[in-house]
C-alpha cells in the first residue's frame, strides 16, 4: 500500500509536520472569513505558483485532486448562472479549490512516518483516558497491512462465486466476506496474545 | 483488550476494502460505494463502542495521508471537500447504529438491525452531510438537503443488506455479533 505522499522531494517535505498541520488549519478557517472574489483570486494564484515551482509531476498530481470537487464545481457555477449572483459563486468556487489545494499540499510533502508521530504526540493525553498508545500504533499497523489481505480474499470468494454461478455475485458474498474478516480477527489477537499483548507480563 | 484491538482493526480494513469493491450504479445515474454499508456493519455487528472506534481508525488514516476511500481518494484534501461532513458523520452514523441494536431487544434482528441503519447510517450522516455542504457551498440547509437526495435510495437498499447481512450473521455464529452477544 502506498501512502499519497508525493515522491518529488520538497523543501517543505522537512518541514515539521505538526507545523504544516496547524498552519493548515489557520489558513482553512481564514478562507472562510474572507469574502472578497479578488482576495480569493490572489489566493489561489499564489498556491497554483506554489504547485508549479515544485515541478510539472507534482503540479500534474495536485490537479488530479480537483477530480473530488469537479461536480460541486458544476453545480454551483449553474447555480449561480441560474441565479445571476456571479460574484458570490465565484468566490464560493474559488475558496473550495483554495481549501482543497491546502489541504492537499500537506499531504503531499508529508511522510507517512511524520504524521504518525503527530496523531502519537495529539493522542497522548488520551492514555489517561485509558487510551493504550501502544494498541493505537498497532491498530495502525494492522489496517495497513490487513486492507489488501482482505481485498484478496474478497476477490477469491468472487472468482469462486463466478466458477459456479452463471450470475453476477450480489450483496450475499458479503456473508462470508464478513465471516472471513471476524475469523482474522481471532487468528490475529491470538497472535497478539502469543506475542505478549498490550499489558506486560505479570510475575509470578 | 487484544481481541478489541483485533476487531476494531479488521473491521477498518473491510470498510477500506469494500471501496474497493467496483461502483454499483442505481437505474438513474448515481453510482454508491459499499463504503457507507460498511459503516452501518460496524454499528450493527461490533456494537456501539467498538463501531465507532472501528470508524474513527479508518477516517485518521484516511487523513493522515492512505488512499483508502472508494476510487483511492484520501489525504486531508478529502476534508477540505463539500462532502467532508457525511465523513464526519460515520463515526456518530456507527455510534447511533450499534446503540438502537444494542437497546432495542425485541423483534426480528434484521428489522432492528435495518432501521438502526436507516437512522444511524441515513438520518444521522446526512444531517453531517448536509450541514458541511450547507457551509462549504454557501447555500441553505434546505437546498443543500436537495442537493443529496439523489443518494437517498442507494443508502436504503444498503440499509436493507445491512440488516439482512446482521441477521444471517446472528443465524449462522451468533457470538459474533457482539452487539447483541457480548454487551
Amino acid at each position: 500500500m502506498i501512502s499519497l505522499t508525493s515522491p518529488v522531494k520538497t523543501r517543505a517535505h522537512g518541514w515539521p509536520a505538526g507545523l504544516k498541520l496547524a498552519g493548515l488549519c489557520a489558513a482553512t478557517v481564514g478562507l472562510f472569513f474572507i469574502q472578497n472574489l479578488a482576495v480569493h483570486a490572489g489566493i489561489l494564484c499564489v498556491i497554483v505558483a506554489i504547485y508549479a515551482s515544485a515541478g510539472p509531476l507534482f503540479f500534474k498530481t495536485g490537479l488530479r485532486q480537483l477530480r473530488l470537487i469537479w461536480v460541486f464545481i458544476a453545480i454551483v457555477a449553474i447555480w449561480h448562472i441560474w441565479t445571476g449572483d456571479i460574484i458570490t459563486g465565484g468566490t464560493v468556487i474559488l475558496r473550495l479549490v483554495s481549501a482543497l489545494a491546502l489541504a492537499n499540499l500537506v499531504t503531499m510533502t508529508t511522510r507517512l512516518t511524520d504524521m504518525i508521530d503527530v496523531v502519537r504526540v495529539l493522542t497522548a493525553p488520551l492514555a489517561r483516558l485509558g487510551l493504550n498508545p501502544a494498541a493505537l500504533e498497532m491498530a495502525i499497523a494492522l489496517v495497513i497491512r490487513l486492507t489488501p489481505v482482505l481485498a484478496q480474499k474478497g476477490g477469491n470468494l468472487t472468482q469462486a462465486w463466478r466458477a459456479r454461478s452463471p450470475r453476477k455475485p450480489t450483496w450475499q458474498i458479503l456473508l462470508p466476506f464478513t465471516v472471513l474478516a471476524l475469523d482474522d480477527a481471532d487468528h490475529v489477537a491470538e497472535a497478539l496474545r502469543a506475542r505478549g499483548g498490550f499489558t506486560p507480563m505479570k510475575e509470578d | 483488550m487484544e481481541k478489541n484491538v483485533a476487531l476494531i482493526a479488521l473491521f477498518a480494513a473491510l470498510i477500506a476494502a469494500l471501496g474497493l469493491i467496483p461502483k454499483l450504479t442505481l437505474g438513474f445515474g448515481v453510482p454508491i460505494t459499499a463504503q457507507t454499508l460498511g459503516v452501518m456493519l460496524c454499528g450493527t455487528v461490533l456494537g456501539s463502542k467498538r463501531g465507532t472506534l472501528s470508524v474513527l481508525l479508518f477516517l485518521l488514516l484516511v487523513a493522515i495521508g492512505l488512499p483508502l476511500l472508494s476510487g483511492g481518494r484520501g489525504g486531508l484534501g478529502v476534508f477540505a471537500t463539500p462532502s467532508a461532513g457525511f465523513l464526519l458523520g460515520w463515526p456518530f452514523a456507527a455510534l447511533v447504529t450499534g446503540l438502537i441494536v444494542e437497546k432495542w431487544r425485541g423483534g426480528s434482528l434484521a428489522v432492528v438491525a435495518g432501521v438502526a441503519s436507516v437512522i444511524g447510517g441515513i438520518v444521522v450522516m446526512y444531517a453531517f452531510g448536509v450541514a458541511g455542504m450547507s457551509v462549504a457551498l454557501d447555500k441553505s440547509l434546505v437546498e443543500a438537503a436537495v442537493l443529496v437526495t439523489a443518494f437517498i435510495p442507494g443508502d436504503l437498499i444498503k440499509a436493507v443488506i445491512a440488516g439482512m447481512l446482521t441477521a444471517a450473521l446472528f443465524k449462522a455464529r451468533p457470538a459474533s455479533v457482539l452487539s447483541r452477544y457480548a454487551a
